[in-house]
């Protein structure tokens, strides 16, 4: 589904990803860890195709296209999700209006007709159900106010409407409390069907007890320095990211 | 003569020339202030970027120029006026049509609405109300340093005439459409009161238009009277084209404990200045000022607003907004004055603007004179472009980047929208808003009346 294939990027000229490569398959989700700083946030960003960060070299092909040719509305269009780690605040954009041009641009998208207004309202109920948001929040401006979970929880809801083939989530658990999380986390199984992936970028193992990961990488220093399974996670919750860092300047040493 | 001379010249020769005409239609009150008046606007002249108040608003362009001018009413033209009567979509309002600044004399001059309430021709009124017209005609305007008020005050004849006596409320608002037409390049001069007594309640809707391609001065005065605990609204909507030059004069006296809103929603006009004066002059009195304009090409929107906190504990607030695409300009110029004995007062201000391109260009100043001590006052101003952040979050949401930028600016302008009370205009207005940010939007498609 997702081939990453040696990608180097930079932000202003600094180099933050070094060689990045990862293979994403349907039905799987990949866990990528690292401490602060080690390029997961810009990662999330070349995939949804934000403009500061410029890629140098290397290759991302998404089923089969080169993602790096298209448009940020075109790989959502495509079935790609990014899940904020800071959502934006929209004022006087409401949250109906943002969800219904978003997914009838999907149906056009598809070449399907425009949803009528009574079938866009039963399916932002049924998903609000589904990802157990608040449903007034669907009724303000688009994040405006919103507290940090409940942005967090917005993410979520929005990756129910639109119904991503690989959803990117950065850092969705961070500064979220124990009950959010937990609802985060069943959005995310409740979505998860043998046809999709998900890769969740974390910093901490908190998030995956709830949703398990088939593969864990840790990125660090722009790249990836460890893959392995979900026991991964546990050692890193563990030991911390130290002997991680230990081992890669060793390694870099010998 | 302060001014451009030669310019004002153009007016002094026009006041000389029809003063005998416009005497004869009008009462002798309103006859009253018509030397005095222009004494002060021939000794002012015509604003030049030379006054503070119009330093970022060239209004040569538009007064240098020979228009036939209309002081007499013509039969024929009210028949075109009645013809346009209003054909309200989906607005539900008691309507009055005006043709170049003048009522139509057609259908009665006057007419009275459920619970008491007259609209109609303030040239009527005058005859048939003297003691209301003697009480309010020309006191909120007379402190006015702007020559053009003068002007104004020196040759208007009619314009709309409002009294909603006290306790009473109409169940819907007025909506005055305003024409503006001819087959030659017109100036027009109007001259509005409204009157609304002790508790009562009233909606205004104010709909500016031009029927014809030429080119169109419009300098008109509005005097507002909003008594004790009484409740005003008055909204004006502004869709001329680019050849049609509106300067408006809006003076809302406020009394004890009343709340008055005034909203200027410009969507398309050539040159247009809204100065809008807000004179809290009772305590407990509440006022709020709202605009927001849509310019391109080379249009120029220019919104001026005076807020005086005459008495304590009263409450002002304004919110202005523009946004500017292609080579157009626009200023934004909030005074807020508190006097001394105005303690306890509560005032704020915000002016946001957004740049859509390099070219276009916006001034924008606050004026805080403050000499109470006991007074919170607020205000900010932004002059910036769409916010990338929000844009490249829609984008990823599979929005394209047009519409993206479409939504953000529509959010941008629904701040000031949503401050209009009545909720089909409300709607109406977010519709004409999008139509005009996409381009879409005809001198017709966005008229209330049923044109031609």
């Amino acid at each position: 589904m997702l081939i990453i294939d040696n990608l180097k990027a930079t932000i202003s000229g600094k180099n933050i990803l070094k060689g990045i490569s990862l293979k994403v398959k349907p039905g799987e989700i990949h866990a990528i860890m690292g401490p602060n700083g080690s390029g997961k946030s810009t990662l999330a960003a070349v995939l949804a195709g934000r403009e500061f960060v410029e890629v140098t070299e290397g290759s991302i092909t998404y089923l089969g296209k080169d993602l790096l040719e298209m448009s940020p509305e075109d790989r959502a269009k495509e079935g790609i999700f990014l899940g904020f780690q800071y959502p934006i605040e929209i004022p006087g954009v409401s949250m109906v209006n943002f969800m219904k041009t978003a997914v009838n641009e999907h149906r056009k998208y598809k070449g399907l007709d425009p949803l009528s207004a009574s079938d866009f309202l039963k399916m932002m109920r049924e998903k609000k159900e589904m990802v157990e948001i608040d449903s007034k929040l669907a009724n303000r401006s688009v994040n405006e106010g919103f507290s940090g979970g409940e942005k967090k929880k917005n993410e979520i809801f929005q990756m129910a409407m639109l119904e991503p083939k690989l959803a990117i989530l950065d850092e969705t658990d961070s500064g979220l409390d124990i009950d959010a999380l937990r609802i985060v986390a069943n959005g995310v199984n409740k979505i998860k069907r043998p046809d999709n992936a998900f890769i969740v970028i974390t910093h901490y193992q908190r998030l995956l007890d709830y949703i398990i990961p088939d593969v864990v990488h840790v990125l660090y220093d722009g790249r990836i320095v460890k893959t392995a399974g979900k026991e991964l996670a546990m050692e890193l919750e563990e030991k911390g990211y130290d002997w991680i860092k230990k081992e890669v300047e060793n390694h870099i040493l010998a | 003569m302060n001014g451009n001379s030669e310019t004002t010249e153009k007016y002094l020769k026009l006041f000389h020339d029809n003063i005998g005409k416009i005497s004869g239609m009008s009462t002798p009150f309103i006859n009253s202030f018509r030397e005095a008046a222009f004494n002060k606007f021939s000794d002012l002249g015509v604003p030049t970027k030379k006054d503070e108040a119009y330093k970022y608003t060239n209004l040569n362009l538009f007064f240098d120029h020979d228009y036939a001018s209309y002081f007499i009413p013509n039969k024929a033209d009210f028949q075109k006026a009645e013809d346009f009567r209003c054909d309200i979509l989906d607005l539900d309002a008691h309507g009055i049509v005006l043709l170049n600044g003048f009522y139509p004399t057609i259908n009665g001059k006057l007419t009275q609405l459920p619970s008491g309430v007259w609209i109609g021709s303030l040239n009527e009124a005058a005859k048939r109300f003297p003691e209301i017209i003697e009480k309010h005609y020309g006191k909120y305007a007379a402190g006015a340093t702007d020559s053009l008020v003068h002007l104004n005050s020196a040759m208007a004849s009619d314009g709309v005439f409002v009294y909603v006596p006290e306790g009473s409320a109409l169940s819907k608002p007025v909506q005055v459409v305003n024409l503006v037409g001819g087959d030659v390049d017109s100036f027009t001069q109007q001259r509005n009161l409204i009157i609304v007594e002790k508790r009562a309640e009233f909606s205004i809707i104010i709909c500016d238009h031009t029927l014809s391609p030429n080119k169109f001065l419009t300098n008109a005065v509005t005097e507002v009277y909003v008594g004790e605990a009484a409740h005003f609204d008055i909204i004006r909507v502004q869709n001329e084209h680019n050849a049609a030059c509106k300067v408006t004069h809006t003076f809302i006296h406020q009394e004890r404990n009343s709340v008055a809103s005034s909203n200027n929603i410009t969507l398309h006009g050539g040159l247009i200045r809204n100065s809008t004066y807000h004179y809290l002059g009772g305590a407990g009195a509440e006022s709020n000022s709202y605009g927001l304009f849509l310019a391109d090409k080379w249009q120029h929107i220019d919104n001026y607003v005076n807020v005086e906190h005459a008495s304590p504990h009263c409450t002002s607030n304004q919110l202005f907004k523009g946004v500017l695409d292609d080579m157009a300009t626009g200023a934004f110029n909030g005074r807020i004055l508190v006097k001394p004995d105005a303690q306890g007062t509560l005032a704020y201000q915000r002016n946001n603007n957004i740049l859509l391109t390099d070219d276009a260009k916006m001034d924008t100043k606050p004026q805080l004179e403050i000499y109470a001590d006991d007074v919170k006052c607020s205000h900010g101003a932004t002059i910036g472009q769409l916010n990338n952040d929000a844009l490249f979050y829609l984008q990823s949401r599979g929005i394209n980047k047009r519409e993206a930028s479409l939504m953000l600016m529509f959010g941008f302008a629904h701040e000031v929208i949503q401050n209009i009370k009545i909720e089909p205009l409300r709607e109406r207005m977010d519709n004409l808003v999008m139509q005009r940010l996409r381009g879409e939007l005809s001198r017709c498609a966005s008229c209330m009346v049923k044109c031609g």
